[in-house]
């Protein structure tokens, strides 16, 4: 279908595309091999949060929690805040988000070109800091309504719900799903729902690794996990640095002509790993991997030209998933 | 050959501010016991009084989260590179928002419906 009756309606339904050359050799007479991005950032606002957004504002407001005219106060380093600016404009809501200094400007941009309001919270190493923003904003404004994108089941159940089926009815013979780990939302619910469908398939996640900066706790026990994290629905959990997600973004784009954001290339850099071992094992494969977003809010970086340690420079300390 | 180990920032007052040492053991928790035998107390804030990984601490083998390698009992090889972490989500920003407004009422709500639906599963 390619006829819709609003923007909403057209959320989901994102493409599968095969990679052929990204995707390795097998040796004569081997099982294939073969490498499935999940184009995410066609969806409204150019990323995957678009289908967790919808969720958590539908489902807000069949409970109830929200009503005409409410404000949503939510903390976000991008892509969820751009999603639900977009949602609560055609909706009737007013945003406030709170976000941290070190993102990139075109993420600030558009979230200001949909009416959203930016409350910044220092950037890493003030960790401290950005609690005590948090706290007082919420204890000034006990009638804001708080989606909360780390405990909200609808966040998973978006993915539960969409990207789970679309993958499966697109790819049935699917052996491996491949995606980030933040709010743990799209793991969780498309994971879930894989389990559920097909035997033995793998959940793997990647998570990004980012520089020394950004991990401004002082000690462990500020540490955070999800609520809506369940260890249960993972096969594999990598952590990506800095520096292979930038390779593989470049290696996206240069290859298989696909523009995307850093993430996504954290995300290529696990789905690789796993097509390997399969070779290597002589194991059939189907691996399909989220496109989380395109490249072009994280332009400004400087990340997509020069050498690989000049990029790496220019993302230290920058939160690029 | 040794075992390569990333030590974070908060845990280098153990290390005598080194950001990698170097250790040995057939596992990870061979491996642990070895460091704290030249860095007393780092194991401890690694490991629980029962046993087991810190909820708020990742450690990866080369890259990979041993919570999925068999924990304390994952396998190392020597050359390999251990990585430890303190857990965040979704960014530095992630977990002190979130879990500062964790407190919220309205945040609390979603975690009140988060916690019924896995309940209803």
């Amino acid at each position: 279908m390619a006829r819709y009756d609003s923007l909403l309606d057209a959320c989901g339904g994102t493409p599968l595309v095969g990679l052929p050359r990204l995707s390795p050799t097998v040796p004569d007479g081997a099982p294939p091999v073969r490498l499935w991005a999940k184009l995410e950032d066609r969806n409204p606002t150019g990323s995957i949060k678009d289908r967790a957004a919808l969720f958590m504002v539908r489902s807000a407001e069949e409970s109830g929690r929200l009503r005409p005219g409410d404000t949503i106060l939510e903390p976000t380093s991008g892509n969820t805040g751009i999603s639900l600016a977009m949602v609560a404009k055609l909706r009737g809501y007013r945003l406030v988000c709170v976000m941290p200094e070190n993102v990139s400007t075109e993420r600030v941009q558009l979230l200001r070109m949909y009416g959203a309001e930016i409350i910044f919270s220092p950037a890493a190493g003030g960790s401290n800091q950005a609690v005590a923003t948090a706290k007082q904003i919420a204890a000034e404004h006990p009638d804001w309504v708080m989606l909360y994108q780390y405990g909200n089941e609808a966040n998973a159940r978006a993915h539960y719900e969409t990207t789970g089926p679309e993958l499966l009815h697109d790819l049935p013979t699917i052996t491996h799903f491949v995606a980030g780990l933040g709010t743990t939302g799209t793991l969780m619910g498309t994971g879930r729902y894989l389990r559920e469908k097909v035997d033995g398939i793998q959940v793997v996640a990647a998570e990004p690794r980012y520089g020394e900066l950004v991990y401004g706790l002082r000690n462990i026990d500020e540490g955070y996990v999800p609520e809506l994290y369940d260890a249960s629905v993972l096969s594999r959990r990598f952590s990506v640095g800095t520096r292979d997600a930038v390779l593989r973004t470049r290696q996206l784009v240069e290859v298989e002509g696909i523009f995307a954001g850093f993430s996504t290339g954290a995300i290529l850099h696990a789905a690789l790993a796993v097509a390997h071992e399969a070779v290597r094992d002589g194991r059939r494969a189907d691996v399909a991997f989220v496109v989380a977003d395109g490249g072009w809010k994280y332009l400004s970086t400087g990340a997509y030209g020069g050498t690989l340690a000049d990029a790496e420079d220019a993302l230290e300390g920058q939160l690029w998933a | 050959m040794a075992i390569e180990v990333r030590i974070p920032t908060i845990l280098r007052s153990y290390t005598g501010g080194a950001k990698v040492v170097e250790g040995s053991g057939d596992t990870l928790g061979d491996l642990l016991a070895d460091l704290d035998s030249r860095h007393g107390g780092l194991r401890a804030r690694l490991v629980t009084d029962a046993g087991a990984l810190h909820r708020f601490v990742n450690v990866y083998v080369n890259d990979e989260d041993v919570r999925f390698l068999g924990a304390l009992d994952a396998k190392l090889n020597d050359g390999d590179s251990v990585t430890i972490l303190p857990a965040v989500a979704g960014g530095a920003f992630g977990f002190a928002a979130a879990a500062a407004i964790a407190q919220h009422s309205a945040a609390a709500a979603a975690i009140a419906g988060h916690r019924a639906a896995v309940a209803a599963r």
